[in-house]
């Protein structure tokens, strides 16, 4: 029993330690040549444009139910004309990064694991370190960046359609005043707002993609091994986005002041 | 052919001048997964021009040999060698400049399944940023070799699987390179299509002078490759007269527990007595 749990541990602490050399050696590709900017741009056409219509529509309809929700709670003390606000900051802090890296995360974590455990178990891997190929320059610092610079402009894209959501249901069920809605949700915003909101989608696509590709580079035992490697690449991402979402909602409330 | 060398005179030439006529060389390598010793001090050289075939029951060691030698997985102890270089001494990032002057077969071929023939064949000139004409005119050439031209926009999966490892061949020699390893490029296909991935690393063999280290567990592949010779001038292989003096370069390493238990000729090999050796034959 004793014996098991070392193992356990041990392996565990081994999984850290080869994800944070992975993590590390992706970044550090990103100031050496060469540089795969072709597959760059793939990536962010598969990543970015490609994840578009999903964010999209998580982006609107949470928009919208959050407007419903909040009213629904404010109507009770009479403060319904702040609907625009609390959905706006809640988008743009919180809801917006969040359910967009998951969205990301879920379609293409899955996708990264599951090409690079195909080529791992099926020696592609091997054969491109065979022929001087760094695997690691290759095939996740292409998908790191694409990942990190397209997460940035869909949460954008996302707070964006929340907001035109909750208006929305403002105005034709809410019977709000349109400009007193859009006003309310721009004035509310400070700086500090936004810089968090932009800067959750930076870790989160860091995240998204070196899970994705290390989980799919970790890939053993055929095709059950790479389904595998895909739950758990899925799994690990969604969980690593909400842990690291609070510690860092914390850390930037105690940097930049609180509320 | 010539670009190997000049890897090793530009920066390792002491040592190559010690490895002289090898290409490569194990000394003592001792390998091992988990609790499973697969190679136990092995020690054995392959001299330039030179075909060493490995053989050995499943799970001897024969393709980690060949892993080993790139530099793909790291010995417990012991020293590797190509052309003078000490692989084992070499970080990740230095290897990859080696391993462009090596080719490797891989045994399921390992062709990138979203690339096309020619992309998959020109991959290596890709990465030396070559022009586009000049990587055209050498996967043409390549797959000409392989005599598979007539592929060049089809995918890794509409090919059979010894076209699969055609072009395999295809690009592993593209770039030239000195020693070629070759992992079961013959395994699981009828023996027809056999003989013909036989002949195409004979012809490398004898048109070419690369050096080259062979797994198979096809035994009458292995004495296909040390009997014939490859004549340019028939365009096919011929067997060699007993009679005749001509050299193959091609030798045999048979393993046994982690350890070279036999080293030799074909004819040295088919003359033991060795009671292990006469089975692993017959069987």
């Amino acid at each position: 029993m004793a014996f098991s749990l070392s193992e356990h541990v041990k392996s565990n602490v081994l999984a850290v330690q080869e994800y944070s050399i992975l993590s590390l050696r992706a970044v550090r590709s990103l100031f050496s040549q060469p540089r795969y900017l072709g597959d760059m741009m793939q990536q962010m056409d598969v990543i970015g444009v490609g994840s578009l219509p999903i964010v999209l529509l998580t982006g609107f309809f949470t928009g919208a139910v959050l407007a419903l929700q909040t009213a629904n709670s404010l109507a009770r003390f009479g403060a319904l004309s702040f609907t625009g606000q609390i959905v706006s900051m809640s988008m743009v802090r919180e809801l917006g990064p969040v359910l967009t890296s998951l969205m990301v995360a879920g379609r293409n974590s899955s996708g990264m694991a599951s090409e690079l455990g195909s080529m791992q178990v099926t020696e592609q891997i091997d054969a491109m370190r065979a022929l001087g190929t760094d695997p690691i320059r290759k095939l996740v610092t292409p998908r790191l960046t694409a990942t990190i610079f397209m997460l940035f402009f869909l949460t954008i894209l996302s707070d964006l359609v929340g907001l035109a959501g909750g208006s929305a249901i403002a105005v034709f069920l809410l019977r709000l005043d349109l400009n007193q809605y859009w006003t309310s949700a721009w004035q509310t915003l400070r700086y500090s707002d936004v810089f968090m909101g932009l800067l959750k989608p930076v870790l989160f696509g860091f995240i998204i993609a070196t899970v994705g590709c290390y989980y799919g580079l970790s890939a053993r035992g055929g095709t059950q091994g790479v389904g595998r490697a895909t739950t758990q690449a899925v799994v690990a991402a969604s969980v690593l986005i909400l842990a690291v979402d609070f510690f860092a909602t914390r850390l930037l409330m105690v940097l930049l002041g609180p509320l | 052919m010539s670009e190997a060398r000049h890897f090793v005179s530009e920066g390792h030439s002491a040592q190559g001048l010690v490895f002289n006529n090898r290409a490569v060389v194990f000394e003592n390598v001792c390998l091992s997964f988990d609790e499973q010793v697969v190679l136990d001090g092995l020690s054995f050289e392959l001299e330039h021009g030179a075909t060493k075939v490995l053989l050995g029951v499943a799970g001897s060691g024969k393709s980690s040999i060949l892993k080993l030698t790139l530099g793909l997985i790291r010995p417990d102890s012991g020293r590797i060698y190509v052309h003078g270089i000490e692989v084992t001494a070499m970080k990740e990032r230095e290897l990859f400049d080696l391993r462009r002057h090596l080719g490797m077969v891989f045994q399921e071929s390992a062709l990138f399944d979203s690339l096309t023939v020619g992309d998959n064949v020109a991959y290596p000139l890709r990465e030396e940023s070559l022009s586009d004409e000049e990587i055209e005119r050498r996967v043409t050439e390549a797959l000409r070799f392989v005599e598979l031209e007539h592929t060049t926009q089809l995918f890794p999966a509409e090919l059979s699987g010894g076209m699969r490892r055609r072009v395999a061949i295809a690009r592993a020699i593209i770039s030239n390179p000195e020693v070629l390893l070759y992992d079961s490029p013959s395994a699981g296909l009828d023996p027809v299509t056999s003989t013909t991935i036989i002949e195409l690393l004979v012809k490398q063999r004898d048109v070419y002078q690369s050096s080259a280290l062979l797994v198979t567990h096809r035994l009458q592949d292995a004495f296909l490759m040390a009997t014939h010779r490859y004549s340019q001038e028939q365009k096919h292989m011929l067997p060699v007269p007993p009679d005749s003096d001509w050299d193959s370069k091609t030798s045999f390493l048979v393993l046994k527990d982690g350890k070279k238990y036999f080293e030799g000729d074909a004819a040295k090999l088919a003359r033991s007595e060795n009671q292990y050796i006469r089975e692993y034959l017959t069987v």
